[in-house]
C-alpha cells in the first residue's frame, strides 16, 4: 500500500493497460471483418444496414459496435461538398459588370469574389514572372489583346540570366557579405547551366508573391490577435487544427473555390503558411518585457510607433522564425501545388518522380532546395541589417551596389545581344539556357541508381522483405486488431491520467470524430506508420543530439545541418529513398524517419542547452561522472523541451506519411490523393485532412499537457 | 513659492474588476484587507503630495509597497483609479491621448530598473529613439544623441548593441535616452537596483553630478534606504500603498513617524545623514573657539575638526552670519548616544 501511495500515477497507468488489453482480448474480431477498402463510397453491400435520419437514408456496416463504431459521420463530406457547391453556384446572386462583354451579368457573390481574387493573384505572379522571363500578359492586363496585336513591339523582354545571377549576388553581398554573395552567384549559375532556368524562375515568381503575402497577413492577424482577446479566441481553434493539417488536404477544397493554376496555389500556400506566422507573431509580442513597452510609451510613441518601432523589432526573434516557417511552407507547397497545376520546378519534380527518372528529380529538387536556402538566408540577413550613421561616405561609396547593378544590367544586355548574333540555331545561351540544352547529370544518377540496384539488389531486397514481413506487417496487424472501444478507452484514460477530466474530454472527442468517420481503419494505418517513424526518429534524434551536445563545435555543426535540412521541401526527401528502395512502404517510412529526425535532434540539443550552467557546475562539484551528470541532471531537466521535440516529430512524421501516398500507401493519404482528381472530392479531402489533423492534435494535447505540468513541477519555464 | 510641478491629491490605484465601484462605495476609507476579500488589490492608497521645481523626491519602500505603481500613475502608464494628478497645473487624468503623447515627448523622461533598451538598436539609436519618434530627422537626432552619449561618458561605444554592454553601461544608455528630449520631469524607477554595489555607488555619484548640472524635477523610486538618504531632497516612505512619512532625510532619521519607519532609521549612521543645523544649539559667546563651521555641513565631514577643539564652535550660514553653536560633547552624543540625547 505504501508503494501504491508513493506512485499513484504508475498504478493508474497499469490499471489502464490492464483494462485495455482485457478489452482487446474480450472483443473478438468479427468474422465478416477484413481491411475494407472503399468504405467511403457507400456501395450497396449485404453487410450494410440502413436507417433514416433527417429524411435521408444512411447506411453503415452492421458489425459489432464494440469492434468498430458505425460511420455516423459519413454525411459530413457530402454535406461539405453540397455547401461548397451551393456557396459557389447559388448563394447571393448579384449583378456584376463584365468587362469583356460590356454588360451586367448575374453571378453568385462567392464565385465573383474568388474569381476577382484569383485574377489579382494571377496578375501579381505574371508581373514578377514576366520581369524575370518576359511575356505579354502584364501589358495585356493594362490594355487589351487588340492593342497588343496592333503594337507587336509591346512585350516585356525578360532579364538575361546573367543579370539575375549577378544581381542576386550583389543583393546578397549588400545584405550579408561575401559568403552569401558567393553562394547566391553559384546557386544561380548552377540553375542556369543545368537548364533549369525557366522552371526555377517560375517557382521563384510564385514564392515571391506567396511568401510576402503570407508574411503580411500572418503579421497583421498576429497583431490583431495580440490586441484583441476576441480575435485570438476566434483564431485559436483554426490555428490549432491548421498546424497539424496535412498540406495535401487543403488542396482539394481550394480547387473548388479557386480553380486550377498558380493563383490557386498561392492562395492555398497562404492558407497553410499564415497560421504558424500568426502563432509566432503572437508568441513574440507576448514575450516583450513590459518595461520595454513602458519605455516606448514614455518615449512618446503613439500606438502605431509602439507597435512597429518597439514591439515588433523587440519580438524580432520569434517573428523571424515565423518568416523562416513561411518560406519553408512556401517551398513545400511549390511542389505540392504542382498537383493542381502550378508551373515550375515542382511540376518537373513530380513528373520526374512519376517517370521514376531519379536523376532529373534530383536536379529539380536540388534547384528548389538551393533557392529555398538562399531566400531563407537573405531574409534573415535583411532583418539583422545594421545602419552605419557615421561613415562619411561619398556618393559613389554610398551607391556602389546600385551602380554595380546598373553596370551589370548594361553588360548583361550587351552580352545577350552579342549572344543573339554569336549563337546559331535559335538558342541564345547568354539570355537563357533552354531546358533541354543545359548540362544534365540525370543519366549519371540514373546509372548510379541502376548500379546500386544491380549490385545491392539482394541486400536491399532482403532488408526490404525483412522489414515488411517481420516488422511492419505484424505491427500493422496489431494496430488493426485493436477494437475501437479499447482504443477509445486507452486514449481517454491517458488523457485523464495526464491532464484530468478536461484533457480526457478533448482527446476523447477528437478520437470519437475519427471513429465515427468512415475511415477508422485507414486512420489506424496512418497512425501505425507515423508511430513507427516517430519511434525510430526519436531513437536516432535523441542519440545523435546527445552525442553532438558533448562538444561545442559538433553542436553548432548539427544545428546548422538541421537548419539546412529543414529548408528542403518535404517532397525532396522522397527522391533518395526511391533511389534505394523503389516504390514500397519501406521508402515512405525511411523518408518519414529522415524528415522527422530533424526536429527530434534539434529539440534534444536545444533542451540540453537550456539546462542552466549553474546546475552543471553544481553537479560537477558534487563529483558526478559524465554519465551521472547526463542521466541525473541534464536529461530530467531537458526532458520537457525534448518532449516538445517529440510533438514536432509526430507532426513531421504525419505530414510525410500523408505525402508518402504519392508513392503508394494504403492510408488516409491515399484517399486524399484520390480526392484530388475527384470532382466531388472536396468534402472527402477536407474531412480526411481533419482526421489526420485530429490524430496529430490528440498527441499534441497529451504531450503539451504533460510538458506544462512537468515544467511547473520542475519550476522551469 | 511657485506652483508645484507634480501635485497628487488623494490618488488611489486599485487593481481588480470592480475597483472603481468599490472605491466609490468606500468613501475614501480604503482598507486593503476588505478589498482583498472582494478580489481587489490595493496598489496605492490615498497618496497626496507635491514636488516642486528642481526638487528630488525619493519614494522608498520594499517590494509590493506600491511605489512603482505610484510612479506609473503619475507617468500615466496606468490610469489611477481615483484622485487627481496635476503636472504643471494640467490635470493629467483628463488629458486626451494625443496631449498625453505630447507631454511625454516634451516634458517627461523615465529610466527603468531592467534598463528596457531596445535590443535591435545600437546605443546611439536607442538614445535617438525618443527624438525620432517625435519626428526629428535622422541627422539631427543622431547628432543630439551623440551629445548625450558624451554626457553619460559612453563615447566610443555608440555603435555597440545593448547586449554588448555591462549593466552599468546599459543603464547609462537608459539615462541618456530619458534625457534626450530634455524633459523637465525625470522619473527613475529603481535605476540602480540591478547593478553591483560598486557600480551602483559610482552611478549614484554620477547621477548627483548630472542633477547638479541639469536641475530636473525628479521622482526617484528605490528600495534602498541608504540610497534614498544619499540622494533625496525629501523622502516618501511607503508601505502597503500608504505613504507612511514624507519628509527630509534628517527629519525622518530624527523623528520617524511610525514604528515601520523607525526600523529603517535604526541602523542609519547619523553622522552621515545629519547636518550641523539639525543638532546645533543656540549661539553662545562663552568659551568660543576660533573654528567656524557651515550649518549645511554633514556632521561626518567636520566631526574631526570639532572634536579636536576643546571649546565651543560657532555655526555660520552661507552669509557668514553666526546662527548657532556646537560643542564636541554634542557631536559625540549624536554619533554614539541614544535618540533622547539629541
Amino acid at each position: 500500500m505504501e508503494f501504491l501511495k508513493k506512485y499513484p500515477k504508475l498504478f493508474q497507468w497499469l490499471f489502464l493497460l490492464i483494462v485495455f488489453f482485457a478489452l482487446c482480448f474480450a472483443i473478438e474480431v468479427p468474422e465478416t471483418y477484413k481491411f475494407i477498402r472503399g468504405q467511403a463510397e457507400f456501395v450497396k453491400d449485404p453487410n450494410q444496414s440502413a436507417f433514416i435520419f433527417l429524411g435521408k437514408e444512411w447506411r453503415y456496416y452492421a458489425f459489432d459496435v464494440f469492434w468498430r463504431l458505425p460511420p455516423l459521420l459519413g454525411w459530413l463530406p457530402i454535406w461539405i461538398n453540397d455547401s461548397l457547391f451551393f456557396l459557389m453556384n447559388d448563394w447571393m446572386p448579384m449583378e456584376f459588370w463584365n468587362e469583356d462583354t460590356q454588360e451586367f451579368k448575374t453571378r453568385p457573390l462567392v464565385l465573383q469574389v474568388t474569381r476577382n481574387l484569383t485574377a489579382f493573384m494571377t496578375f501579381l505572379i505574371e508581373l514578377i514572372r514576366e520581369i524575370l522571363l518576359g511575356g505579354l500578359e502584364t501589358i495585356v492586363a493594362f490594355t487589351s489583346w487588340d492593342w497588343i496585336d496592333a503594337n507587336p513591339w509591346a512585350e516585356l523582354p525578360g532579364l538575361p540570366w546573367t543579370i539575375v545571377a549577378v544581381g542576386s549576388a550583389i543583393l546578397a553581398y549588400k545584405l550579408s557579405g561575401k559568403g552569401l554573395a558567393l553562394f547566391a552567384g553559384l546557386a544561380m549559375f548552377y540553375i542556369s547551366i543545368f537548364g533549369q532556368w525557366k522552371p526555377s524562375m517560375q517557382t521563384l515568381s510564385f514564392i515571391l508573391v506567396a511568401a510576402p503575402l503570407s508574411f503580411i497577413f500572418g503579421l497583421s492577424l498576429g497583431i490583431a490577435a495580440f490586441k484583441s482577446k476576441r480575435v485570438e479566441k476566434a483564431l485559436y481553434p483554426i490555428l490549432l487544427v491548421m498546424q497539424t493539417m496535412p498540406q495535401y488536404a487543403v488542396l482539394v477544397p481550394a480547387l473548388v473555390l479557386f480553380g486550377v493554376g498558380d493563383h490557386a496555389a498561392v492562395i492555398i500556400t497562404m492558407i497553410v503558411a499564415v497560421p504558424p506566422m500568426i502563432l509566432l507573431t503572437l508568441l513574440g509580442l507576448r514575450a516583450v518585457p513590459s518595461e520595454v513597452i513602458e519605455a516606448g510609451r514614455m518615449s512618446g510613441c503613439n500606438n502605431w510607433q509602439l507597435m512597429f518601432k518597439v514591439l515588433i523589432p523587440t519580438a524580432r526573434r520569434d517573428i523571424l522564425i515565423g518568416v523562416n516557417q513561411v518560406i519553408m511552407v512556401c517551398f513545400s507547397m511549390a511542389v505540392i501545388s504542382a498537383f493542381i497545376g502550378a508551373k515550375g520546378l515542382g511540376f518537373n519534380l513530380l513528373l520526374a518522380l512519376n517517370q521514376l527518372n531519379i536523376g532529373l528529380a534530383l536536379e529539380a529538387g536540388l534547384c528548389i532546395s538551393l533557392i529555398a536556402i538562399l531566400l531563407d538566408k537573405m531574409s534573415l540577413a535583411w532583418a539583422n541589417k545594421q545602419v552605419d550613421y557615421f561613415g562619411n561616405l561619398t556618393f559613389f561609396q554610398k551607391n556602389k551596389n546600385a551602380l554595380l547593378f546598373g553596370v551589370t544590367v548594361i553588360i548583361g544586355i550587351m552580352l545577350a545581344y552579342f549572344g543573339s548574333i554569336y549563337f546559331k540555331g535559335g538558342y541564345n545561351y547568354f539570355f537563357e539556357v533552354p531546358h533541354n540544352k543545359g548540362i544534365s547529370t540525370a543519366d549519371f544518377w540514373n546509372k548510379g541508381v541502376d548500379w546500386i540496384f544491380d549490385t545491392f539488389f539482394v541486400y536491399i531486397k532482403a532488408f526490404n522483405t525483412w522489414l515488411i514481413q517481420d516488422v511492419l506487417q505484424p505491427m500493422r496487424a496489431l494496430y488493426l486488431r485493436m477494437p475501437a472501444v479499447a482504443t477509445l478507452v486507452l486514449v481517454v484514460g491517458a488523457g485523464y491520467i495526464i491532464g484530468g477530466v478536461r484533457s480526457a474530454l478533448v482527446v476523447g472527442g477528437l478520437t470519437l470524430f475519427i471513429a465515427f468517420s468512415p475511415w477508422w481503419d485507414r486512420a489506424l494505418v496512418t497512425t501505425y506508420m507515423a508511430t513507427f517513424g516517430v519511434i525510430v526518429s526519436c531513437i536516432i534524434g535523441f542519440t545523435v543530439g546527445t552525442l553532438c551536445f558533448q562538444n561545442k563545435h559538433s553542436t553548432n555543426f548539427m544545428l546548422g545541418i538541421c537548419d539546412i535540412f529543414q529548408t528542403f521541401p518535404s517532397f525532396v526527401y522522397l527522391i533518395p529513398v526511391m533511389m534505394l528502395f523503389g516504390i514500397t512502404d519501406t521508402s515512405v517510412l525511411i523518408a518519414v524517419i529522415v524528415y522527422a529526425t530533424i526536429p527530434a535532434t534539434r529539440y534534444t540539443i536545444e533542451g540540453l542547452r537550456s539546462v542552466p550552467p549553474s546546475l552543471h557546475d553544481a553537479a560537477t562539484m558534487s563529483g558526478v561522472t559524465k554519465f551521472q551528470r547526463l542521466f541525473k541532471i541534464e536529461f530530467p531537466l531537458a526532458f520537457p523541451h525534448m518532449m516538445l521535440g517529440l510533438n514536432q516529430t509526430i507532426v513531421f512524421a504525419l505530414f510525410m506519411v500523408i505525402i508518402g501516398a504519392f508513392i503508394g500507401t494504403e492510408d488516409l493519404g491515399q484517399y486524399i490523393l484520390k480526392a484530388l482528381s475527384d470532382k466531388k472530392g472536396a468534402g472527402i479531402g477536407l474531412t480526411l485532412g481533419i482526421c489526420v489533423a485530429f490524430i496529430g492534435l490528440i498527441f499534441d494535447n497529451l504531450i503539451r499537457t504533460w510538458v506544462d505540468q512537468r515544467k511547473k513541477h520542475l519550476g522551469i519555464d | 513659492m511657485s506652483e508645484p510641478v507634480i501635485k497628487c491629491e488623494a490618488v488611489y490605484k486599485i487593481f481588480g474588476v470592480n475597483a472603481k465601484k468599490m472605491l466609490e462605495e468606500s468613501n475614501g476609507k480604503v482598507d486593503a484587507k476588505t478589498f482583498q476579500r472582494n478580489g481587489c488589490i490595493v496598489g496605492v492608497n490615498n497618496a497626496s503630495f507635491e514636488v516642486s521645481k528642481g526638487e528630488m523626491l525619493v519614494v522608498m519602500g520594499l517590494s509590493g509597497s506600491g511605489k512603482s505603481t505610484l510612479l506609473r500613475c503619475i507617468s500615466r502608464l496606468t490610469d489611477a483609479t481615483g484622485g487627481k494628478i496635476f503636472i504643471e497645473g494640467q490635470d493629467l487624468l483628463q488629458l486626451k491621448n494625443k496631449e498625453l503623447i505630447d507631454l511625454r515627448r516634451n516634458k517627461m523622461g523615465m529610466v527603468f530598473q531592467s534598463f528596457a533598451l531596445l535590443p535591435h538598436k545600437t546605443v546611439v539609436e536607442n538614445i535617438a529613439f525618443p527624438l525620432q519618434v517625435k519626428g526629428i530627422n535622422t541627422e539631427d537626432s543622431i547628432s543630439k544623441a551623440m551629445d548625450m552619449v558624451k554626457l553619460v561618458g559612453l563615447d566610443g561605444r555608440e555603435n555597440y548593441f545593448p547586449r554588448e554592454l555591462s549593466g552599468g553601461q546599459q543603464q547609462r544608455v537608459g539615462i541618456a535616452r530619458s534625457l534626450a528630449v530634455e524633459p523637465d520631469i525625470w522619473f527613475l524607477d529603481e535605476p540602480f537596483s540591478a547593478l553591483d554595489p560598486l557600480i551602483r555607488k559610482e552611478m549614484q555619484d554620477e547621477f548627483l553630478r548630472l542633477q547638479e548640472k541639469l536641475q530636473k524635477t525628479i521622482m526617484f523610486i528605490t528600495h534602498d534606504f541608504d540610497e534614498a538618504l544619499k540622494l533625496a531632497d525629501r523622502i516618501a516612505i511607503m508601505k502597503d500603498g500608504i505613504i507612511e512619512q514624507l519628509d527630509t532625510p534628517a527629519n525622518i532619521v530624527l523623528n520617524p513617524a511610525t514604528e515601520y519607519v523607525r526600523k529603517f532609521t535604526e541602523e542609519v549612521p547619523r553622522e552621515k545623514v545629519l547636518i550641523i543645523e539639525d543638532v546645533m544649539d543656540a549661539p553662545i559667546t562663552e568659551n568660543l573657539g576660533e573654528l567656524k563651521v557651515s550649518k549645511d555641513e554633514i556632521i561626518e565631514n567636520v566631526a574631526q575638526k570639532i572634536l579636536t577643539q576643546q571649546k565651543n564652535v560657532s555655526v555660520i550660514d552661507s552669509k557668514n552670519k553666526i546662527v548657532g553653536s556646537i560643542n564636541p560633547a554634542k557631536i559625540i552624543n549624536t554619533v554614539f548616544g541614544g535618540k533622547e540625547n539629541i
